[in-house]
This record gives structure tokens, sequence and C-alpha cells, in this order.
């Protein structure tokens, strides 16, 4: 297309164009890294879960500085970052995973319906059949499926039955959309499943304890485009029942499925947003540098 | 508004000649415009030949453009002000061609228009018509080169005076139809040519409510004036 340029005052003609551009007016403070605060709407009305004036500490490091953040009732929250930004710290201090790393420790108010998970008469135990967590690889237990799904129902007592632990066991792979592959090998081990199978089973087995809220942490990372579909799928239905966050390295994960999108940035929340303004006019630079592939 | 510092190189590049194209087309389509009216207003059939007979350069613009737009959109997947800036591109193309055929309809009734002796006492009135448009397609296209917001709110805010010179232009040329009715073709001739001029303005307008779409992220189209007035300066920054 160079074979016409005609002159267009302001602007120099021929092959240079592309050097001489007249400068762009209204930058933003570009680059400028200081995060005061979290921009957007962190809080919602009601919220299943809420984060005040969460610090997290790895010894001496500080993991997670001051973040404060409501999960609203039924929705789908995804959480993103660069790697080591803080996202999965937070999301395991909502179930309490952080208790398990010795040097780890929790400041801050986090609750679940408004009650403190951190108060000394929570059991942790109880606390994750609550807010349960889907991990980045699936990791089904060396047993059955059936001892997969099972597994939490029996540990915590729900069932007095078999035929009550079959029923449950049904449902929740039912639930998880794996039920038509897997019922005539329920009693194969659940090691012999496909990834994308696996993470479902993962589910199953969080969804048989009728948890409250589900934790995901890169649930699809280790998963190709179609089971990474299934998944994303089974979220969005998901989604009626319990209350999802989920950490997630891809952005158009995030845009998917997920009604609000929070933003982390070296421990620091920094913008909280619903998903469709963050994706099409995000409140922080920094929130548009990361997702437009942009260093800053 | 930045369109580098991708960390793909490529990107930057892709995005940049995206860019650069649609300131070429601009360019091009300007001096359509321009070429158009100076044919109208000095009788020059043969520019006016040359007018009519270009607007296929515009159309294959505008078709290159849009083909590298579904390319970032299909491999880039771009958000935020890179979306945005496809979005606008994709849409301010498609004004400019519309502007290129208004230009191109010029040219066709300019030719016939010369071949007959001038309407006496409209020189001016068109002339100034001319000027006023010609005037708004560069500074929309300017306040697109530069993101430049506030130099687009300026062309929405003075849009209004076209319709106005419109207006006049149309109770001239009625009077004069009424004068005597063998005046009718060539009176119908410059009321389409008018009215093509008062379209550039229009489109000219839109370009600059692509432009505060892409700084701003907010979508003026369809919006009472007063209130992208009151609206916007509270959010320049």
């Amino acid at each position: 297309m160079t074979d016409v340029l005609p002159t267009m005052p302001g602007l120099p003609t021929g092959e240079t164009v592309v050097d001489d551009t007249p400068p762009m007016t209204e930058t933003r403070e570009e680059f400028d890294v200081e995060i005061k605060g979290t921009v957007g709407a962190p809080f919602v009305d009601d919220p299943k879960m809420s984060a005040r004036h969460s610090n997290v500490f790895y010894g001496e490091k500080q993991a997670i500085f001051d973040v404060s953040l409501d999960i609203g009732r039924n929705e789908i929250i995804a959480m993103i970052g660069p790697s080591g930004c803080g996202k999965s710290t937070f999301l395991r201090t909502l179930n309490r995973m952080n208790d398990t790393i010795p040097i780890c420790r929790v400041e801050g108010e986090h609750c679940l319906d408004g009650e403190d998970i951190y108060a000394p008469d929570q059991d942790p135990v109880l606390l994750r059949a609550r807010v349960g967590m889907v991990f980045q690889k699936p990791n089904p237990f060396p047993k059955s499926i059936y001892d997969n799904v099972a597994y939490g129902p029996r540990l915590h007592g729900l069932a007095r039955t078999r035929a009550e632990l079959d029923e449950i066991v049904e449902k929740s792979l039912v639930r998880a959309g794996l039920f038509n592959e897997v019922k005539d090998d329920l009693h194969k081990p659940g090691t012999g499943l496909s990834g994308g199978q696996q993470q479902r089973l993962c589910i199953a087995r969080a969804i048989a304890v009728d948890p409250e809220v589900i934790l995901m942490d890169e649930p699809t990372s280790a998963l190709d485009p179609i089971a990474t579909a299934t998944i994303e799928e089974l979220m969005d239905e998901l989604k009626s029942r319990y209350t999802i966050a989920v950490v997630t390295h891809s952005m158009q994960q995030a845009a998917r499925v997920s009604q609000r999108t929070a933003y982390f940035h070296m421990g620091k929340l920094v913008e909280v947003n619903p998903t469709n303004q963050v994706f099409t006019t995000p409140q922080h630079q920094l929130t548009e540098n990361y997702i437009t592939g942009r260093f800053g | 508004m930045e369109i580098g510092h991708h960390i793909s190189q490529r990107y930057n590049q892709e995005l940049e000649e995206i860019r650069t194209h649609v300131l070429k087309m601009g360019a091009l389509v300007e001096s359509q415009a321009e070429n158009a009216v100076k044919a109208l207003l000095e009788r020059d059939g043969k520019l006016a030949k040359k007018v009519a007979s270009s607007d296929y350069m515009v159309n294959r613009m505008e078709v290159e453009i849009d083909e590298e737009c579904t390319q970032v959109l299909a491999r880039r997947q771009p958000a935020a002000s890179d979306l945005r800036l496809i979005i606008a591109v994709i849409k301010v193309i498609t004004d400019l061609e519309r502007i290129g055929d208004e230009a191109e309809k010029i040219g066709r009734y300019s030719r016939k228009l010369a071949k007959k002796p001038p309407i006496t006492g409209m020189h001016a009135t068109l002339s100034h018509l001319g000027e006023l448009v010609l005037g708004m397609l560069h500074q929309a296209l300017d306040a697109f080169a530069r993101m430049d917001t506030e130099q687009a709110l300026s062309v929405i805010t003075g849009s209004n005076n076209i319709n106005d010179e419109f207006d006049d232009l149309s109770r001239l040329l009625i009077t004069y139809m009424m004068e005597d009715p063998h005046n009718i073709k060539q009176a119908l001739r410059v009321i389409w040519c008018a009215r093509a001029l008062e379209r550039i303005g229009d489109h000219s307008r839109n370009i600059c409510e692509y432009v505060i779409f892409l700084v701003r992220g907010k979508d003026i189209r369809h919006t009472d004036l007063q209130e992208i007035l009151d609206e916007i300066p509270d959010d320049a920054d």
C-alpha cells in the first residue's frame, strides 16, 4: 500500500511516516509501579468470604501485603498476576492451607460467612470440607475412582450406609461431568484416567463433601484445550451451587469464566473490578501492562 | 495511550504497522476529499474525473487493514487498550471508506456540473461548507494520529456548524429552483454534493468518537453533546 501517499498536513510524506509520527498525547504516568492501595471494587454486599488487612509471611519474608478482598456468593472470582505475586498464597489463606507450612504466619481477618476462620476454636479439617481445593496437577489418591470420591464423605461421616455413600459418589461424579465416562470402571484406579478426567475426578472429590467454596489453583494449566473447555464449562455450572475462587495464569481463562477479576502484583492487590471492565478498560496501569503483555 | 512496550517486539510492530496504514489511508482519503471540493468549486472536469476514478485505492486499503486487524485478533487476542485500538481502527476505516465514497460522488457530479454554465450566487456558500468539512476531516484525522481526545471533543462540538451551513445552502437552492424549473437538474447536483460534504462531516465526527473510545474507553456514540462534555473533562485523569 505504498504506491499512493498523498500529503497529510502535519505528517511527513513518503516512507518516513513510521519514524516521524507526532508524539502521542495523553500518556498516563506510565510504568509508575507505586501501588497505593487497591483500586476498583474489592468489596461486595453480603460476601461469602472476606479478607481484611491480610498479611502473610514466610519466615522473615512478607508474601502478602495488606490485602482486603471479598468473595461474593455464587460468583467466580479470578485471581491473576505474574509468578510470585502472591495470588496462590492468598488463595491458600482462605482454607488455612498455609497452616501446613511451619514458617508461614498469617495476620489479618479472614471470614467465612462472617466467622473468623483463624479463630482458635476452628477445626482446619472441618474448614477444608467447607472450603475445598483443586490443585494445578491432578492429584488423585492411588485408589479406585470410587474410593477417591468416597474418601471425604467417609472421613467426615457423611454417609451412614453403603447405599448413601454410593449415592454421594454418583451425584458428585455426575456434577463433575465425569460419571458417564467412568460409571462402568468405578473400581479401576483413578490414576489410570486421562489428565482432564483426573482433574474432574479431583473436582468430584472436592464437591463430594458438599463444600460451600471451591478454591482452584491453576486447575487447567496441565490440561489440553478440550479438557480445559470441559473444566471451564463445569465451573460455570458449579457456580450456581458453590462460590469459586480460581487462580490462573491464563488471562483468557480469567476473561472467559469469571465475573470479577483481581490483579495481584508483588504481594499487593492492585485492582479488583468486574471482569468485563478489567479486560477492556482496566483502571490501573499495572493491570493494563500485565493483560496486554507489556513490561513495566 | 501507548502502542509499544509489549514484551513481544513483533506485536509492537504489528500494531504500529496497522496504525501507520490507517494514517496513510486517512491521508489518501483526505486528498480525495480535497480534490473533490477543488473540482467542484473550480469546475475542473479533469480533476473531478480523477477523483471519481481513484476510489478503488481507498477501498483496497480498507480491505488490507481489515485483514491485518483480523490477524491480530486471531493471533494475539488483544486486551484492554490494544483491543480498543483494533476495534477503533476497524471502525475508523469503515468511516474513511465511506468518506472516500462521498468524495467519489462529488467527483461524479462535479464532472457533470462543469459541463454546464455555473449557478450564480452559490460559490461562496459552497466554498464555505467545503472549507468547514475539510477542516473537520483534517482535525479528526489529526486527533486520531495523536490520540488527542481534547481535539476530538472540539471537532464534535463544532460539527453543528456544518448542519447550519447545509440548511442555508438548501434554502438558496430551493429559491433558485423555484425561479426557473430548468435549473432543477443542476441545482439537484449541487445539493447532492452539499449532502455528500455534510456526510463527510458526520463521518469525521464518528472518527472523533472512536478516538475518545480508544483513549478513554468510553463509548459516546448517540450521546447528547452536553452529557459528553459533562462526563469527559472530569475523567481527564
